[in-house]
């Protein structure tokens, strides 16, 4: 059994990061030039990565399955990014980013690194000025930040609902200058589908060019994984449609490890589905909940009358409404965090008081006419506007709201064709992030020589449970400013290898495992297309693995899944060829690799029998409903070994020693 | 001056080229418009200020040549920028509907161009031949009273009024795109002013062409 | 399950097996589409019937789906990202249309985007114009000044977060009557104009884009602004007048030969 070593330097935390640069191998540039470097995926990790090794003289190979690296998905950050940087003098410090972080993550996440996270937090921010990223300004000219859920500063800067996208292009601007110089090799519309290990050492991957079908084989000296996280195996999630866990599963089956994969984040505040068609879902910014009241019916008739459409929510009398957080949560209310948000509104949905009207029936009401009166009264005192009829204080507050949330308002009408203004809007929780991923050391490492991990991709910094505007933050810190040095300290000893030969057995090998693979989808006479089982497999996940789980459902749904899969292998129908652009094929394999995975995610589900952020078993909860936790018992990380089948991986544990911050239970009482 | 060379090939360079020389024409057709408009009111400051534009040096030999070469690469470079516009889409869309976005005299410059050229021949046909064949060819005696008398001959044609009227709508169609598009080309545009500019366009797009006509159609009816 | 007010439509779909051979536009018959799906919800419809019946799914580029990305590109009854304003593909639903109807859907077309397969083209002309120029050039190290250092003016950070926001999906290339590039490139051009980390490099950045813009094959503007009104982000034609003025001042004043 390998021994888990998570490779913290010694020294106190405030230290570690700093002491560990000043004693690392450094490459010099000539031998820089004589090494390669592979990374997948070209999103705010692997992007900021690629870049700042180009810079620093390695050739960079990136890989995308998208047609051009700026469309990863953490273009779709809308929120914004946390930073320590004190600019509003309200206490903020490394050390509470830290703390923040740490205690956001419900205690399951590696001290050491997120100290090192918030430390490198601030030049974020000053590399992403520099780079011409157009944050928000005030008036003076200085930068602008908003607060987020579960801290007490202001530290998110943002680009107003763009920010994800903004630092993208940053990242994006930055490779496109190395490509111009010929220093990174970009290849889009290429995916990564096997890695190539040499002598225990990660060698190369695999690619199909997914415009000619041609697999093509790649060498470098070291193989850096940063394709993003798996929530898709939910089938519906706000991930993107190719979004995919494939890269950071064949790594897994080559010998890294995959840790926590239960941890999953699911943000209350989506679009409901609106029926079995639907490919995907839309999150709705979290900042409405500062103003937005969400509630559903206290009578069980007057759900069911919504749910037929016989009655209407504007019908329904103030003391009927059950504004079931501001109930259980009388001191947090409606900005309680998103784990707790979501299982309370699954909760009353389970308990028959949805409002869905839609095919699913699940939904409940967030709702802003309290919020527009409050407003309105204000404004009509402003304004001097005395005796103000109840239309007047109702427009001058329709006002207030669409100044603050009125791109979020239009995007709601866009996709539902209802007025957010005259009706509450209906939402629902959907599977958003995922804390689990590859394991990784201190360096970003995972347990195959030589193969780096960042970003969503590795199991992160996040332990349980991620705060708003914090996955933005640890893509950059990862690509920028840790890979570029651990992964030297790694490099160095590479010097004298020369160039890595793509004739390797090895390499043939890997080539003769993919080309199989393929041939096999594009040969079998199945009867069922690939978003056929990756639907069930989403049911199943979601239904029983999803925000509350127990160990009867995750019984059931491990056996479930393996029932999916072997008819997945049996039935599968993949059209067309393997030579040419083929959309179905490529999602054949991915569905596959999710079918794998969604059982060793339940697996991992059923054996931590405690309640930690994202994760919440019903057995461990007190009587009103909360989450409660096991420090005694699950003070670790979960890291699984594959050995063939998901049910044969073997589980590892690298304890957590919680040196600097004290373990305590969260409470939003 | 390879610099050179190489910004007024490009694409910006080219557009800016064609905006200057637009801007240059819509003055002078102003200027054109004003001096044919005396002739509805008074014969002979009409033909006073012919006289002096025939026969003034600077107006013959500096204005005139840098007219004809404004006349000229607007011409030409509207429709080498066409044909390199056309190969930009190698196949058309099956269905398009340019209408939802655009408005009609902005897509078909081209054809409004054309029709606008072929007035031009005619024009020089007409009046510019003769001229330059009196003063520089046969090199008759200068007659400061001629000018009014041979404009209001070839109004005589109802053919030609028709034509003449026909291509100032054309004209008209032209300006209305092509005035405020003079400004965004050279990078005049500001909240500001620009939508003055644009209104500014569509008053002279209707005036300048309807003035033209309402003076062919005066002689037309008046000589009758 | 049939619901009552679904619809049924007829699709003219533009299939193209690859670069190398011509396309050509199929009909199809959809039936009983919610009027509460995405577009792209109807071609996923559509494409499972293709495959149950054997053919061969229709295919077309799509990723986040809900319109930042860029990715999805159709040009739908004869408009970029179909009907509707400041909306891509994704963003579109089937509410819009009536039962009964033809749909027309056709990939970008611009010689500077070939048609890889169907209605997916090759954007690539958009990276490597970006690789010209598109960047500021500091390294990524982080020891750059603080953030606050230098102040921007509000308006100045407000219009180049406005010229940001373009996400590279070619509607304006498509909808342009002559392919042309000019809305993103000058998007591009506008956003570093206007910071003062970009101004150093703005002449070469401007000269450099243009040229490579040039190059691939992209028509010349001529100020229809169709390519503002199909815009999903909305991006202003001020740019494209920014550009002008910054190409041409540029030409005459720049080191750069």
């Amino acid at each position: 059994m390998t021994k888990l070593d998570s490779k913290i330097p010694e020294g106190p935390i405030q230290d570690k990061w700093t002491n560990y640069k000043n004693h690392i191998k450094l490459v010099n540039p000539a031998n820089k030039r004589a090494i390669d470097v592979i990374v997948v995926g070209t999103g705010l990790a692997g992007g900021s990565a690629a870049a700042s090794l180009a810079e620093l003289g390695y050739n960079v190979k990136a890989f995308c399955y998208q047609d051009s690296p700026r469309r990863a998905h953490s273009i779709a950050a809308q929120g914004g990014i946390n930073a320590a940087k004190n600019y509003q003098g309200d206490g903020d410090s490394t050390y509470r980013l830290f703390y923040d972080t740490v205690k956001g993550g419900d205690y399951r996440s590696r001290e050491a690194n997120v100290y090192r996270l918030a430390e490198v937090s601030a030049n974020i921010i000053d590399q992403c000025v520099a780079q011409g990223v157009p944050f928000a300004r005030d008036y003076g000219g200085l930068l602008d930040n908003r607060s987020f859920g579960g801290v007490q500063v202001s530290r998110t800067f943002y680009a107003k609902g763009q920010t994800g996208q903004q630092l993208l292009l940053g990242c994006y601007s930055a490779m496109s200058r190395q490509i111009g110089k010929g220093k990174i090799k970009m290849y889009n519309r290429h995916e990564m589908l096997d890695i190539v290990k040499v002598d225990g050492k990660a060698r190369g991957i695999i690619a199909r060019n997914l415009v000619t079908g041609e697999i093509e084989r790649h060498s470098a000296h070291a193989v850096v994984i940063a394709s993003g996280g798996y929530g898709n195996v939910f089938f519906l999630s706000t991930n993107a449609m190719g979004s995919n866990v494939s890269a950071g599963w064949k790594v897994h089956k080559k010998g890294a490890f995959f840790a926590n994969p239960c941890y999953t984040q699911i943000h209350p505040t989506c679009i409901p589905q609106h029926g079995d068609q639907q490919s995907k879902l839309t999150l709705m910014s979290e900042s409405l909940r500062n103003d937005g009241r969400i509630w559903v019916p206290k009578k069980k008739e007057d759900a069911e009358a919504i749910r037929a459409g016989k009655l209407k929510p504007t019908q329904i009398a103030e003391e009927d409404r059950d504004y079931y957080l501001e109930r259980r949560y009388p001191s947090f209310g409606n900005l309680v965090p998103r784990d707790v948000a979501s299982r309370a509104a699954k909760e009353r949905c389970d308990a028959g008081y949805g409002v869905g009207t839609n095919e699913t029936g699940e939904a409940v009401y967030l709702d802003f006419s309290s919020a527009i009166m409050r407003y309105g009264k204000e404004q009509a005192n402003i304004q001097h506007i005395h005796n103000a009829s109840e239309t007047k204080i109702r427009e001058l507050g329709v006002d207030v709201i669409e100044k603050k949330y009125g791109n979020l308002f239009q995007m709601y009408e866009k996709i539902t064709a209802d007025d957010p203004y005259k009706t509450p809007m209906k939402i629902y929780p959907a599977v958003h992030y995922t804390m689990g991923g590859v394991w990784v050391d201190y360096n970003l490492m995972t347990t195959i020589e030589g193969c780096y991990a960042i970003g969503e991709a590795n199991f992160s910094d996040h332990g349980a449970n991620r705060l708003g505007a914090s996955a933005l933050m640890q893509g950059l810190a990862d690509g920028y400013f840790v890979l570029p040095y651990t992964i030297g300290d790694y490099l160095a000893n590479d010097i004298r290898t020369g160039e890595i030969s793509t004739d390797l057995p090895e390499f043939v090998a890997a080539e003769k495992e993919v080309t199989d693979r393929i041939d096999f989808f594009i040969n079998n006479k199945g009867t069922k297309s690939v978003d056929y089982f990756h639907k069930r497999l989403g049911k199943v996940m979601w239904n029983k693995v999803g925000m509350a789980r127990n160990a009867k459902g995750l019984t059931e749904a491990i056996a479930e899944i393996k029932e999916i899969r072997e008819e997945f292998w049996k039935e599968v129908k993949v059209p067309g060829s393997a030579d040419s652009m083929n959309p179905e094929l490529e999602k054949a394999g991915r569905v596959a690799d999710f079918l794998e995975l969604g059982e060793l995610f339940a697996r991992d589900a059923l054996l931590r029998e405690e309640s930690c952020g994202g994760h919440y078993r019903e057995e461990y909860s007190t009587e009103e409903g909360e989450a409660m936790r096991d420090d005694e018992h699950f003070t670790h990380v979960s890291a699984w070994e594959y050995k063939g089948e998901p049910a044969d991986a073997v589980l590892h544990k690298e304890p957590l020693n919680y040196e600097n911050i004290e373990l305590k239970t969260r409470s939003y009482k | 001056m390879s610099w050179l060379k190489q910004t007024f090939t490009s694409s910006i360079g080219r557009k800016f080229a064609m905006a200057l020389s637009a801007l240059f024409l819509v003055i002078f057709l102003l200027q054109h418009f004003i001096i044919n408009f005396t002739s509805v009111l008074s014969e002979k400051t009409f033909n006073e200020i012919s006289h002096f534009m025939g026969t003034n040096v600077l107006v013959q030999f500096a204005l005139q040549p840098v007219l004809i070469f404004g006349v000229i690469y607007h011409f030409v470079m509207g429709f080498v920028l066409e044909i390199k516009n056309r190969n930009a889409r190698a196949i058309k869309y099956a269905m398009n509907k340019g209408s939802e976005n655009s408005t009609w005299f902005s897509r078909n410059m081209i054809y409004s161009g054309f029709v606008i050229f072929l007035f031009l021949c005619l024009h020089f046909y007409d009046f510019w031949i003769p001229e330059i064949s009196h003063k520089y060819i046969e090199v008759l005696p200068e007659d400061s009273t001629r000018y009014f008398g041979e404009m209001v001959e070839k109004f005589h044609d109802p053919l030609r009024v028709g034509l003449y009227a026909l291509s100032f709508v054309f004209l008209s169609l032209h300006l209305m795109h092509g005035f405020q598009s003079a400004f965004q080309s050279v990078g005049a545009r500001h909240s500001k002013y620009t939508p003055a500019i644009k209104k500014l366009g569509t008053l002279y797009a209707i005036i300048i062409p309807a003035g033209f006509i309402f003076i062919a159609l005066y002689h037309h009816l008046t000589a009758l | 399950m049939s619901t009552a007010n679904g619809l049924n439509l007829t699709l003219k779909v533009w299939r193209q097996k690859n670069d190398k051979v011509k396309g050509q536009m199929e009909t199809y018959q959809v039936s009983d589409i919610s009027p509460d799906s995405s577009f792209l919800e109807m071609m996923d419809i559509l494409n499972e019937k293709l495959i149950n019946d054997g053919g061969d799914p229709v295919a077309f580029d799509h990723d986040c789906r809900e319109g930042i990305c860029g990715s999805c590109s159709m040009y739908i009854n004869g408009e970029a990202h179909g009907p509707g304003r400041e909306i891509t593909t994704c963003q579109l639903h089937m509410r819009e249309f009536k039962n009964g109807e033809t749909i027309y859907i056709e990939p970008w077309r611009a010689k500077a985007f070939p048609v890889i397969k169907d209605l997916v083209v090759d954007r690539g002309a958009f990276d490597r114009i970006m690789a010209a120029g598109g960047f500021v050039s500091v390294n990524t190290s982080g020891n750059t000044q603080d953030a606050n250092a230098i102040p921007i003016p509000k308006a100045d950070a407000d219009k180049a977060f406005d010229a940001a926001t373009c996400i590279g999906c070619g509607a304006c290339v498509a909808s342009c009557k002559n392919s042309s590039a000019m809305l993103f490139v000058s998007a591009k051009v506008s956003q570093f104009a206007l910071l003062p980390q970009g101004k150093v490099e703005a002449k070469e950045r401007v000269l450099n884009m243009v040229q490579q813009m040039d190059d691939e094959g992209f028509g010349n503007c001529s100020n229809t602004g169709a390519c503002e009104v199909e815009c999903p982000k909305g991006i202003s034609l001020d740019n494209i007048a920014r550009m002008n003025r910054e190409y041409m001042s540029a030409s005459f004043t720049a080191d750069k030969k």
